[in-house]
């Protein structure tokens, strides 16, 4: 096939495309089928191209597909061009995969929706956004995937649109994302005017010059306060870095995501969990060429990354919402990949984030099947003992709960361990900060077991307290068909339990895929990491300018590249010791949080934690209300009233006033019409006798 | 001699009467002897500057200027009739219903 | 002795001028317009224009002006009638425009420079400007097509006052 990569977007847009126009008089099956086809499709390309360029890849080498050229005014160049290299096949890998369970689950979970055609619209449609943000080449076709999943971000988040609340929820989320957006779009026009290009890469067949070729010749920004501000490299990377915290919901713009529950628990899988969030994340490494060359930007990154994780993770200890405790340990988890890409290991952070892809998404879908199965109750205080009634459910979390709590031989402990490690040897940062780092983003860990055994304790064990009656209807969600059968729970159906097993299977074994080194004393190679070697640029060792030449799809020569040099013997010996110590905070956390949890499950939370620490609350009084009152008084009242209209409403008055004055001209009386023409005989006779 | 400024002045002096009658004059017809006038003077200024430069143009401009002048008295009277006839007056202060 | 004849004649035409202002009847204005246009055709005969002083008495002053004192007469204004007057700031208006005018006028006429009357050629012979055959001349050959269509403006100019001034269902 000529085009494969542009054949990965397209697919979802034109499902999108399809139920978006006929949907409507589709039966549920038909809907279901398309959408989840179309994903499946593009799954399967992205596997295929994966195992028939993986020798390649590994070496470095980079595909590119010109579509057309979008913009090309003066100096400034912008294609819709694709790329794929090793970075972006990870990534539509498994963002197509699980993206692909989860539209399976999303057939069950909707059935009996009457918006069933509009949401897997804009499931699709979501699809298309993200995987034209991941493969895309230049910035600003990233920018267009990244408007795009922020605009389907907000179509599924207020999908319920008759209630009031969730519409609110979704233009928080977009105007969050927005003020994000607004100091990425300044950091993108800085790099156009500093590097000239917006491409990653060079490209002779098209002539374009690499935004990251001209960041690699820049000598590195010093780790000082000024350089943030200098309009330099660093300026660029901060820049960039706001529009990440935005999007991959960082201090100071996460406030949408807990909100953002508020949509179709499989748009919480998707978009909040496994793909959207994590886009921050990929910018940050797809730029790492960038961000090495600035330390003060990428220590600010490890500094917010580990305080968001643990911010997060005190607060979804006290959430009772099942949903929103899953929230903050997304909030969380993205903190980790954070700090990984700020102290240099961005690998480590992408490894991070395909596992938590697999178990955040997991652990997602699963709440979704309980609150199906308890007829739409979030609220953990009315679930308990679960365990017996939704087996596979039950299990399947099991999965992921020790998965996400960094249990030794799951996914999620390789990956985090290696963020932890990482940040102890941090070379970048002065001294002090490492071992601070490693240490918060430890205490996290704890808290992390800690809380997630507290919602599986409260979920699945103990006293069954769901038929307690369904008094508040704060916490349902709101589905468009409430059922409210009585009945004892079931387990879900078919469409909504395999998904489960499959991802399960995923957050199981996927860390294998990135074993640490030092943890087998260098006899197992880390494959994850060497696979991205080349996309990513390391912090430790300087690259030089010889990247792997650009080809097109039928391939000409693939220039070698060096593979970093296994760590040393010193360095396993810390590697294993830290490994030990994760490996028993997480048993420990999981212990406190199971005797706790089970003596006391409804142990009331700090009013601190339980209220978010005011957040919201404090962005409401410190910004939206000045905001509000200075657009009432000062712009409403004063410029639109008085400036504005007074302007306009004046030009009609002036007008009018003038077209009367000028009327008494006409006064139909032929005598001062003559009077009129001698005077201008008078004048022009004058003018010429002056001459 | 007589120079051929003074024949101009007379012509001046002839065609500022005439305007200030059109000007002054309320009664239509009486505006329309004025104009008269002013067309007479321009005639004078044009024949005594054909004679005095040897020009026929001149004159025979001033002949095709009666024609009109004929023409122009012939239609002109026939609108005050007709307007004299609707209004019963004769003055031209009176006809203003073209007033914004 | 032409200097003479100029001044007596143009005075004559002045004071009729002045006098079409002051008279309230449209007929004694009539009659001292016919006087200007005497007067005037008798100037035209001391600038050698023969022709055209005729043509003056014989088409202004017998024809125009005869048409005009038809008109007055057909349309018989009744005295005693309130004239109104509106706008009547602009009868103020009339000395200073006046004065403006002449001032103006003789300003651009100072720069004429002295020039006298070519002698007219004895016994009216040949083509001296001013005589019948000079116009006629001039008349048939280069200025042809404004005689022609002067025609059809008389013509236009019949049709249309038959129009105007016909009564209602005639």
């Amino acid at each position: 096939m000529k085009h494969p990569l542009a054949n990965i977007i397209l697919a979802p847009l034109i499902g999108a495309v399809v139920l978006g126009l006929f949907g409507k008089r589709m039966s549920e099956r038909v809907i279901g089928w398309i959408a989840c086809s179309t994903v499946g499709a593009s799954a399967i390309l992205s596997f295929y191209l994966f195992l028939q360029h993986r020798e390649a890849l590994e070496l470095g080498q980079k595909f590119h597909e010109h579509l057309f050229t979008w913009i090309n005014v003066g100096n400034f160049r912008a294609d819709f061009s694709l790329l794929l290299d090793s970075l972006s096949a990870i990534y539509i890998m498994f963002v197509t995969f699980v993206a692909f369970w989860i539209h399976v689950f999303a057939t069950g979970y909707m059935r009996g929706d009457k918006g069933y055609w509009r949401f897997f619209t804009y499931l699709n449609l979501f699809m298309f956004s993200m995987l034209t943000l991941v493969l895309a080449d230049n910035f600003l076709l990233m920018f267009v995937g990244w408007e795009g999943v922020g605009l389907c971000s907000y179509l599924l988040i207020g999908f319920w649109f008759e209630k009031n609340a969730n519409n609110d929820a979704a233009k928080k989320a977009f105007v969050v994302n927005r003020i994000g957006d607004f100091g990425f779009a300044i950091g993108l026009m800085l790099l156009f005017l500093k590097s000239g290009s917006i491409f990653y890469f060079s490209d002779s067949a098209r002539g374009i010059r690499g935004a990251f070729d001209w960041a690699i010749e820049q000598p590195g920004d010093p780790l000082t306060w000024s350089a943030i501000f200098a309009g330099g490299i660093t300026t660029i990377a901060v820049l960039m870095f706001v529009g990440a915290t935005g999007k991959s919901a960082q201090i100071p713009l996460f406030v949408w995501l807990p909100d953002a529950m508020a949509g179709p628990t499989p748009v919480s899988a998707l978009i909040h969990a496994a793909t959207m969030v994590t886009a921050g994340v990929y910018m940050v490494s797809r730029a790492s060429s960038i961000y090495v060359k600035a330390p003060s930007a990428m220590m600010i990154m490890a500094i917010i990354g580990a305080a968001t994780a643990l911010f997060a993770a005190t607060i979804g200890l006290a959430q009772w919402d099942i949903k929103k405790v899953l929230a903050y340990s997304t909030i969380s988890q993205l903190g980790y990949m954070f700090l990984a890409c700020g102290v240099g290991a961005f690998s480590a952070g992408i490894f991070h984030v395909f596992t938590h892809a697999f178990f955040k998404a997991l652990l997602f879908l699963g709440a979704g099947s309980v609150i199906i199965g308890l007829h739409h109750e979030q609220d953990m205080r009315r679930m308990g003992g679960l365990k017996k009634f939704m087996p596979v459910t039950f299990a399947t979390m099991f999965v992921g709960w020790l998965a996400i709590s960094g249990v030794p031989l799951l996914s999620g402990f390789f990956s985090k361990d290696e963020i932890l490690y990482r940040s102890f040897i941090a070379e970048g940062l002065p001294d002090p900060w490492p071992k601070a780092l490693w240490f918060i983003g430890a205490i996290t860990a704890l808290l992390t077991a800690v809380y997630m055994t507290r919602l599986m304790v409260l979920t699945f064990w103990g006293k069954e307290r769901f038929s307690e009656g369904h008094g508040d209807t704060a916490s349902h969600d709101a589905h468009g068909d409430d059922t409210h059968h009585a009945g004892p729970p079931r387990e879900s159906p078919r469409p909504m339990v395999i998904p489960l097993v499959a991802l399960a299977v995923g957050a199981a074994f996927a860390g294998y895929l990135g074993v640490a080194e030092g943890l087998s004393g260098g006899k197992i190679p880390n494959y994850f990491e060497r696979f991205l070697e080349p996309s990513l640029a390391s912090a430790t060792l300087a690259r030089e300018a010889a990247n792997a030449p650009v080809t097109h799809f039928k391939a000409e020569a693939v220039l070698a590249e060096e593979f970093p040099e296994p760590s040393t013997a010193a360095g396993h010996g810390t590697e294993i010791l830290l490994t030990v110590i994760s490996s028993i905070i997480a048993l420990a956390g999981i212990g406190i949080g199971w005797f706790w949890f089970n003596r006391k499950p409804l142990w009331e939370p700090p009013r601190l934690l339980e209220g978010k620490y005011f957040v919201d609350e404090a962005y409401d009084a410190a910004v939206i209300q000045p905001i509000k009152l200075g657009s009432k008084n000062v712009l409403w009242r004063i410029v639109d009233v008085h400036i504005i209209d007074a302007a306009v409403n004046g030009a009609g008055y002036l007008t009018s006033q003038l077209g009367s004055a000028l009327r008494r001209l006409q006064s139909g009386l032929e005598r001062s019409y003559v009077a009129f023409v001698v005077l201008g005989a008078l004048l022009i006779i004058g003018y010429f006798a002056m001459k | 001699m007589v120079p051929l400024s003074w024949y101009l002045g007379l012509s001046a002096l002839l065609f500022t009467i005439g305007a200030m009658g059109v000007f002054i004059k309320r009664n239509a017809i009486t505006i329309f002897l004025c104009i008269e006038l002013m067309l007479n003077a321009a005639n004078l200024t044009l024949v005594s500057l054909s004679s005095f430069f040897g020009d026929v143009d001149g004159q025979l401009f001033v002949f095709i200027v009666m024609t009109v002048a004929a023409a122009e008295a012939a239609v002109g009277l026939a609108i005050i009739i007709s307007i004299f006839r609707n209004r019963e007056s004769l003055n031209v202060d009176e006809v203003d219903t073209l007033k914004l | 002795m032409e200097k003479v004849l100029f001044i007596v004649f143009a005075a004559i035409a002045v004071a009729s001028a002045l006098n079409i202002l002051l008279q309230r009847n449209p007929l004694q204005g009539a009659l001292s317009l016919i006087a200007t246009l005497a007067s005037l055709s008798a100037i035209y005969v001391t600038l050698h224009a023969q022709f055209l002083a005729a043509i003056q008495i014989v088409v202004y002053a017998g024809a125009i002006m005869v048409l005009f004192v038809f008109v007055i007469m057909l349309l018989n204004v009744p005295k005693d009638q309130p004239q109104i007057e509106k706008q009547k700031w602009l009868r103020y208006l009339a000395i200073p425009f006046a004065g403006l005018l002449m001032a103006e006028m003789f300003y651009v006429i100072r720069s004429v420079k002295p020039i006298t009357l070519p002698a007219m050629p004895a016994d009216g012979a040949g083509d001296a400007v001013g005589t019948v055959s000079s116009i006629g001349k001039a008349l048939f050959t280069d200025y042809l097509l404004p005689f022609e269509v002067t025609s059809v403006l008389i013509l236009m100019a019949v049709v249309g006052a038959m129009v105007l001034a016909r009564r209602e269902g005639d």
